[in-house]
């Protein structure tokens, strides 16, 4: 068990700097998903699946899945405004 | 130079932060040797006082329902908040092309149908997704889960349809005025049971609820409805925000772009 809440930690602690140490925000929504789910797996094995079952889906999916889209919409209000520019220039 | 003087100052802070961090680590009890009274008095009790056998959701939603209370509340305003302010500005516009509607409009950013085994795998988990979620809502009291872990597992259902490529569907599921009815049914609920609690039993929240046999499904009498009415708004609550930010990345752009 001693060992199993070790490799746990060493993982958690390995994931999340690489996530902070991920320059490209979109790998680090990837980088971030993965580090998600290795932390809900922590939470079960120090014992608290009630705390893992939402870390699964908050940590794993929605938070990811927000930033992604957020990512997306700032590249598309960039790009609108650059063809705006262009129009207004030619 | 500014680099370097960061640097320094960097490992300076860092050095006394590990320093205090340390000195608190010590004070801390082994993993797996629990000092306070609380828990092991509700371990020796909560089973028999409301006949449940998830100790944690005894905790949560009857000895301190009141403060889980003010946890859905953070949520509800939160999903609130975030849909006010991802609403339709007034130089935005939804996107004209009503096919493409919920797609990348630039035929180079098109995103690729999804393949046929991706289909298959999604639509196969949503049934068993809809059903594992109301299955940890339902069993809060018995198992670890409830009504927070099952209602987010019930939104990423219609994340699945989206995933399929059906956007249509997943529009017409997310968008729906039963979403928000559903949402503010959830939270109402819970500040209703808490009323009846008061008006039957003298005390907000109290749990007056038929308690049922331990182990049964219906066991637990408040806790399983709170459950039921945490899930629900939550469910919806997490379905309201997906769609929210959905619908600015795909539909939504400037008032005269293409």
């Amino acid at each position: 068990m001693l060992f199993l809440q070790f490799t746990i930690l060493s993982f958690v602690a390995v994931t999340a700097t690489a996530v902070v140490l991920t320059r490209d925000p979109a790998k680090q929504a990837i980088g971030i998903s993965f580090y998600g789910l290795v932390m809900a797996l922590m939470f079960f094995i120090f014992q608290a699946p009630d705390v893992a079952l939402s870390q699964i889906v908050i940590g794993a999916v929605a938070l990811p899945l927000m930033i992604l889209l957020a990512l997306t919409k700032i590249r598309r209000h960039e790009e609108e405004q650059r063809e705006r520019k262009e129009k207004k220039a030619a | 130079m500014k680099r370097r003087g960061r640097m320094i100052f960097f490992l300076l802070s860092a050095a006394v932060f590990a320093g205090v961090y340390l000195w608190g680590l010590k004070g801390l009890p082994a993993v797996g040797h629990y000092r306070g009274p609380y828990g092991d008095v509700l371990n020796q009790v909560a089973t028999y006082e409301r006949h449940v056998t998830d100790i944690v959701t005894a905790v949560n939603f009857d000895y301190r329902g009141f403060d889980t209370l003010g946890e859905e509340f953070i949520l509800f305003m939160s999903v609130v908040g975030g849909t006010v302010l991802l609403r339709r500005q007034r130089e935005e516009e939804k996107s004209e092309h009503k096919d493409q509607a919920l797609s990348d409009e630039s035929p180079e950013r098109q995103a690729p149908e999804p393949s046929d085994a991706t289909r298959v795998l999604t639509l196969g988990l949503v049934g068993p997704l809809v059903v594992f979620g109301l299955y940890i809502v339902a069993h809060g009291q018995l198992t670890p889960g409830g009504g927070f872990q099952g209602g987010v597992i019930l939104a990423t259902a219609p994340l699945l349809v989206y995933l399929a490529g059906d956007l249509k569907k997943f529009k017409q599921i997310t968008s729906h005025t039963l979403v928000e009815v559903a949402e503010a049914a959830g939270a109402g609920a819970y500040l209703a049971i808490g009323f009846a609690g008061l008006i039957l039993g003298g005390a907000y929240l109290r749990n007056v609820a038929a308690l049922g046999k331990t182990g049964m499904i219906n066991s637990g009498g408040t806790i399983a409805l709170i459950n039921l009415a945490t899930g629900l708004e939550v469910a919806a609550g997490f379905v309201l925000l997906l769609y929210a930010f959905l619908e600015q990345t795909l539909e939504i752009r400037l008032r005269g772009g293409k």
